[in-house]
């Protein structure tokens, strides 16, 4: 079962909660803002992400979305 | 069924019941606890909602809320739980949810006296609440109107959404007189489902609704405002109601009097007759909306020389008499506060120093 | 190994209007989960307070109300009175239920009514500003603490779960956090308890959900959830502190 992670840089509001819950540490903060002026998260090391759902839970604001994709 | 010999309190908590509206919040408050007891044995019976809240302030909310979901429900207190009531009023009023209110007033202000009074006039008609909202306010002169005004809020309150008040004193509370609940008064609960949070399953829409008065965005605000006002400027042309006693024939002044104190002013009247004094009496009995045509066309009659404003207060209507006859004639008040029901007695005499000043 | 995870049905796609970092965003999401879990979402009505999540409203796909400012429960009384088909669930802050709403909230929660309120506990003000709260910490500076909660002067902050746990009436009441992922699933947990002692008419139920305000603690959001480990916490204990049965 392949998995497909999506964080919405539009609707991250740079707070940084899930950065620090990633268990494989993927996550880290952008340098370039998003159109409000928030430096949003981002796959710095996607290859580690576990898809363990841990940063959705932990985000405020749903940014973050994992769906079943096909098996690649 | 014939007529039935009620006090006024729990006849308009009968009239509630007979109308359709099958579910209560409200505080105990002299003088008018008596509804709550009458209901907290009748609701039961017919499968109604009573609940006694911990304040009027709960109450307000309680309304509000019940309200909201598209539930007929009514309250009743006394001055002072009006006013800790007001609050709930302006949001009701602003998020347009139809509730009825019976305040049977009691001497004001402050903790005040247990006894009638009119006091509450401005409280009622100028807006106890923030904000530009208004109630339709009735007021009763007798148990069997009292009994008919509660009946028709509710589908008044419906037609508007809007509060709708009764103004009663505590003598319209306390006394006991034969009624009967006119059974073409009742009616079935109506124009709730597009707006009202009844739960979306209860709607095809499926999308939700929201009640709320909360507007940011000022150029919403004032919509609502407008929309608001709207709603009054129909009220103000369709829903004034008024009666009149001895004003069929020619009379010098005309009093403008409502609820218990219209009652004294007419026997007044009556005594004043057989001495040659010629005065009519012009009885509002929607306050807001007020009769201001009625009262300026009557005040313009030949024979009329002045208006008198009579109400247990300290003058609050005569403002509202002032503004509806534009000042073509002069306008008196005559009035006691503080739980004094003056005597047909004491009327004739205000009225026949006046008279005599004024029209001889 | 490996889940998904989408936005629940019963929240809107609005971006909320919370400060980066706020729990409320978790707790609204969790709230969501729950009525999507349950399959109430048609059948639910929500009543938000006057506070941060005043806004509320747009952020639930169910029917809403607004309460005025800490009359959420009496409303919601209200509403559960003539229509005890409906779920009803408020959603207050501190300011809200523990300070101009405490009249309300002990009073629904003695005569037992069958709602469910989900209280956020950040121990301030946040919509106005971050005043003092019943629940600001002694010595926590506020805008209007700004030497310190003072409490010789305006006395300790309010425990709200044990304060209503000592009423008689039965009642679900408990005390949860969501400032790390352990605790976020505890909060689901509690919160879907206390819908589904609603939904079996059973007793009024209270989450406290203590959570963070990094705005108006003037911290980061990782200094707030660490700032709340550290001062709130040890104070506001966490569990279950009441129990219908």
């Amino acid at each position: 079962m392949a998995y497909k992670y999506e964080l919405d840089p539009e609707r991250c509001k740079g707070c940084g909660l899930c950065t620090a819950v990633c268990p494989k540490k993927v996550l880290d903060m952008a340098d370039k803002v998003n159109s409000k002026g928030y430096f949003p998260a981002y796959q710095k090391n996607p290859g580690d992400c576990v898809f363990c759902t841990t940063c959705c839970m932990m985000c405020p604001d749903v940014a973050i979305t994992i769906s079943e994709t096909e098996a690649a | 069924m014939g007529k039935i010999l009620m006090k006024g309190n729990e006849a308009i908590g009968e009239a509630a019941i007979r109308a359709g509206c099958l579910n209560y919040f409200a505080y105990p408050i002299t003088p008018q606890s008596e509804v709550a007891e009458y209901l907290s044995k009748r609701l039961p019976e017919v499968d109604g909602v009573f609940l006694q809240a911990e304040s009027e302030v709960a109450v307000a909310y309680m309304i509000f809320g019940a309200s909201g979901a598209g539930e007929r429900v009514f309250t009743t207190s006394s001055s002072p739980g009006i006013s800790l009531m007001c609050e709930g009023l302006s949001y009701v009023a602003c998020a347009e949810c139809p509730a009825v209110y019976v305040n049977i007033i009691r001497g004001g202000p402050g903790l005040g006296g247990i006894l009638p009074s009119q006091a509450d006039y401005f409280q009622a008609t100028k807006g106890g609440g923030h904000g530009d909202y208004r109630l339709i306010v009735m007021a009763p002169d007798t148990v069997q109107e009292a009994v008919e005004m509660v009946m028709r809020a509710f589908p008044l309150a419906e037609k508007y959404r809007n509060p709708v008040m009764i103004l009663g004193d505590g003598l319209i509370g306390q006394m006991m007189e034969p009624v009967e609940f006119p059974d073409h008064l009742k009616t079935e609960p109506s124009n709730k489902n597009d707006w009202a949070t009844t739960g979306m399953d209860t709607r095809k829409s499926k999308t939700k609704n929201i009640v709320k008065s909360l507007f940011l965005d000022p150029a919403e605000l004032y919509k609502k405002n407008i929309i608001l006002k709207e709603k009054y400027d129909i009220i103000k042309e369709e829903e004034v109601m008024y009666d009149t006693y001895n004003m069929d024939v020619d009379y010098k002044m005309l009093i403008v009097s409502y609820g218990t104190m219209s009652r004294v002013c007419s026997t007044a009247i009556d005594l004043m007759k057989a001495d040659g004094f010629e005065v009519g009496m012009l009885r509002p009995q929607t306050l807001f909306p007020f009769p201001e045509k009625e009262i300026f066309a009557a005040a313009q009659k030949e024979s009329v020389k002045m208006l008198a404003s009579i109400e247990m207060s300290m003058g609050q209507m005569v403002e509202d008499v002032e503004r509806s006859v534009k000042g073509t004639r002069p306008v008196e008040w005559y009035g006691k506060a503080g739980g004094e029901v003056p005597t047909p007695e004491e009327v004739i005499e205000a009225v026949t120093s006046m008279y005599n000043k004024e029209c001889a | 190994m490996g889940k998904v995870f989408q936005k629940p049905e019963a929240m809107s796609s609005n971006h909320t209007h919370y400060c980066p970092g706020c729990t409320h965003g978790i707790i609204h999401r969790l709230i969501a989960e729950v009525i999507d879990e349950l399959g109430i979402m048609g059948n639910t009505v929500g009543i938000a307070p006057v506070g941060c999540a005043v806004l509320a409203y747009n952020y639930f796909e169910c029917d809403f109300q607004e309460a005025a400012h800490g009359r959420a429960p009496a409303m919601a009384t209200g509403i559960k009175r003539v229509r005890p088909d409906l779920t009803v669930f408020t959603y207050q802050g501190d300011g809200d239920l523990a300070s101009i709403g405490m009249g309300e909230i002990i009073h629904a929660a003695n005569r037992g009514e069958k709602f469910t309120t989900i209280f956020v506990n950040n121990a301030v003000y946040g919509m106005t500003g971050g005043q003092m709260a019943p629940t600001t910490m002694p010595n926590q500076k506020t805008s209007t603490s700004p030497f310190g909660r003072d409490v010789e002067s305006v006395g300790m902050p309010m425990k709200v779960a044990e304060l209503l746990s000592a009423l008689q009436t039965p009642a679900f009441i408990t005390r949860q956090t969501v400032i790390k992922p352990k605790y976020i699933t505890r909060t689901k947990k509690s919160i879907k308890k206390a819908f589904e002692y609603q939904l079996a008419n059973k007793c009024f139920s209270l989450v406290e959900v203590v959570s963070t305000c990094p705005t108006n603690w003037g911290m980061t959001s990782l200094d707030a959830i660490k700032w709340t480990e550290e001062t709130l916490l040890p104070y506001y204990e966490l569990g279950d502190k009441k129990l219908p049965e």
